[in-house]
């Protein structure tokens, strides 16, 4: 079984999608000739060419507002923004057309779309190449909010993604996108339904909830601390909205204990709402206070390396947050 | 291409349809039966005359809040304006979630919309790549309001088409008025029309209270559209005869001299006299419609007040498009 990187997973995704179905397209900054500023659309202009693969103006909220008007007409657009940093101004388009359209249309128009951004930190991008902003959209009825972890999942998720009819979020870590490798079979259909987590790790002590590059870390952290005796259960939650309740749920009601990590700002971070469900869920379960592991408050992430450093979380201040909360 | 006689009546109809339900939506919402009313009254010719100038049931539309006649044109009826003024069980836009004049209308390609402006322009757009994508023989019309073409939406809606060549028609309906702020602080061009210079595709001013010349101006557009040469920017110019909403009060932003002046220029007394001076309408005739429509919006009335609410568990769905078979 081959061994391919996060990126080329979901290139491999939007290749099999645009060859399984012809109302498939690509649209974005750079993806054409270029192949994307990541290289995540790489050889699809040359295999599909300029109708399918559309290099759109340096303005972001057309290329989903427009996604979405070809959308209703039953094509299937893959939306691509260049950074999750740029989304903002399509934050319109995405909250007030793309998800309220089925109910305010009570169902005769629907949005079938994805939305792909690459997110997050650690990759020397300062504040407006390393936002997280998964919890804008994970806030919202009518979206769908997915974040891949490992190569098989990102290709996996974004296939079903592109199948799925409605809009939905696609969040790639990039930080993550050639550091995360795994093996990914070749020559069969790969398809992540959009809903369950994944407990990928088993353990009995502590339940560790992350997603994207913090569940890459989190796994090596558990990884660090089983050597010190502490059995660490990982949980990654692949699709946040909706979320899969049950498969948190029944992990801190095994290990009584839950550490939830995220990168984005700590203060109504996506985290949080996994702290409040465990709250209101879970209560009697807990042996210990629900622990939030997650960046400081402040705007973003600063670009010198020291700084950027202490902004974000890494596979040591997990392993500590374990410790301290195994301990507990 | 000539108009016939009975096209020239229909669209006659229809804009008095418009008009009468228009009005009697006015008197509902004074009388305390309705919540909120947001007028047309003035903008028919324009709506009419473009909805006259393309196919329905093969083109598609991308509308804006004021677009009564336009609808009506479509095969919206005054029962389903009814029933949307009063939030009522089985109205056909939006099952009454959405408040009344935001449109949609599947069978007649019409897109679900919004309230926050231009918006929809994006939309249309999309649709005219899609358009193109498949090689399919349509043409998509989007309308709004001169205040809305400020918005970045409208002006990357549209830079996509004019880049793309889609085939797409932008009808701005400009009534000077954006609620209560003049068109010279909502732009520096002398008109709407010269924005298209700067955006590469023609812009064209047309008297958007002559139904019959939108009419010419938009075919012209749409037949441009079908041969691959590109958008049109339309700018109909109108003047909103009514305040901007039941809100409103346009008397704290307009002299009563000022509407009145235009009140002369009303596009529905307009194209009557038109009519009859052409013989196409008789005034036996018009006497006639007018007491058809009369008829219409009364049993319009009150067949929607006689009409139930929804089931309070229909505002949870459908979500999701999984969910839309619930709906």
């Amino acid at each position: 079984m081959p061994e391919i990187t996060l990126i080329e997973g979901i290139r491999q995704g939007m290749d099999e999608e645009l060859a399984r179905d012809e109302r498939v397209f690509v649209v974005g900054e750079d993806v054409g000739p270029r192949g994307g500023v990541f290289r995540a659309t790489m050889g699809l202009f040359d295999k599909y060419g300029a109708g399918r693969i559309i290099d759109s103006p340096l303005a972001e909220l057309s290329i989903v507002g427009v996604g979405i008007g070809a959308a209703l007409y039953g094509m299937r657009p893959i939306c691509e923004v260049q950074f999750a940093d740029f989304i903002h101004p399509a934050f319109n388009q995405i909250v007030n057309e793309a998800a309220k359209m089925c109910y305010r249309s009570k169902g005769d128009w629907t949005v079938p779309m994805v939305i792909r951004a690459p997110y997050g930190g650690g990759i020397g991008g300062g504040l407006y190449h390393s936002q997280s902003v998964e919890a804008f959209f994970a806030h919202i009825p009518g979206l769908k909010v997915v974040i891949p972890s490992n190569p098989y999942d990102a290709k996996g998720l974004l296939k079903s993604a592109v199948r799925d009819p409605g809009p939905v979020i696609y969040l790639e870590p990039k930080k993550g996108y050639r550091l995360i490798k795994g093996e990914v079979p070749e020559g069969e259909e790969i398809l992540v339904p959009i809903g369950p987590a994944r407990v990928s790790r088993v353990g009995q002590d502590v339940t560790v909830l992350a997603y994207g590059m913090m569940h890459h870390y989190a796994l090596q952290a558990a990884e660090a601390v089983a050597a010190q005796g502490i059995d660490a259960e990982v949980v990654d939650l692949r699709t946040l909205y909706p979320v899969d309740k049950a498969t948190v749920l029944s992990s801190v009601r095994k290990t009584g204990k839950a550490l939830v990590v995220y990168e984005d700002n700590r203060t109504g971070g996506y985290g949080a709402e996994i702290a409040a469900l465990l709250a209101d869920e879970a209560f009697t379960d807990l042996d210990a206070p629900v622990r939030r592991l997650a960046g400081p408050d402040i705007p973003a992430v600063p670009f010198s390396h020291p700084l950027q450093d202490w902004f974000m979380v890494d596979p040591e201040k997990i392993a500590q947050a374990i410790r301290d909360l195994a301990a507990f | 291409m000539t108009l016939s006689k009975e096209i020239q009546l229909e669209m006659y109809w229809t804009m008095l349809l418009a008009r009468r339900l228009d009005e009697r939506a006015w008197v509902l919402h004074r009388q305390g039966k309705i919540a909120f009313h947001i007028s047309g009254i003035g903008h028919e010719a324009a709506q009419v005359g473009a909805a006259y100038a393309l196919r329905r049931g093969t083109d598609w539309w991308v509308p804006y809040y004021r677009d009564l006649a336009l609808m009506l044109a479509l095969g919206y009826t005054p029962h389903d304006f009814m029933l949307a003024l009063m939030g009522k069980r089985g109205e056909p836009t939006s099952g009454a979630r959405q408040m009344p004049s935001h449109w949609s209308l599947r069978s007649a390609n019409v897109v679900s919309h919004s309230s926050p402006v231009a918006t929809q322009t994006p939309h249309a757009a999309g649709i005219g790549l899609g358009i193109k994508m498949r090689g399919d023989d349509a043409v998509v019309l989007t309308s709004i309001g001169e205040g809305s073409t400020a918005q970045g939406e409208w002006y990357e809606g549209v830079n996509w088409a004019a880049i793309h060549k889609l085939p797409v028609i932008f009808l701005v309906e400009n009534n000077i008025y954006a609620i209560s702020v003049r068109q010279e602080w909502q732009m520096a061009v002398a008109g709407v029309a010269d924005k298209a210079a700067g955006l590469g595709l023609p812009g064209v001013a047309v008297d958007g209270l002559d139904v019959l010349e939108t009419q010419r101006v938009v075919a012209e557009a749409a037949e441009r559209a079908r041969a691959g040469e590109g958008p049109t920017l339309i700018e109909a110019k109108v003047y909103r005869l009514t305040p901007h909403s039941s809100d409103d009060d346009d008397r704290s932003y307009r002299s009563r001299e000022e509407v009145e002046t235009w009140k002369a220029q009303d596009p529905l007394a307009r194209y009557r006299e038109n009519l009859l001076k052409k013989k196409v309408l008789t005034e036996a005739a018009d006497a006639e419609m007018e007491q058809r429509t009369r008829d219409q919006v009364e049993e319009a009335v009150r067949l929607a007040q006689e009409a139930p609410f929804p089931e309070v568990a229909e505002a949870a769905y459908p979500v999701y498009a999984e969910e839309a078979r619930r709906a």
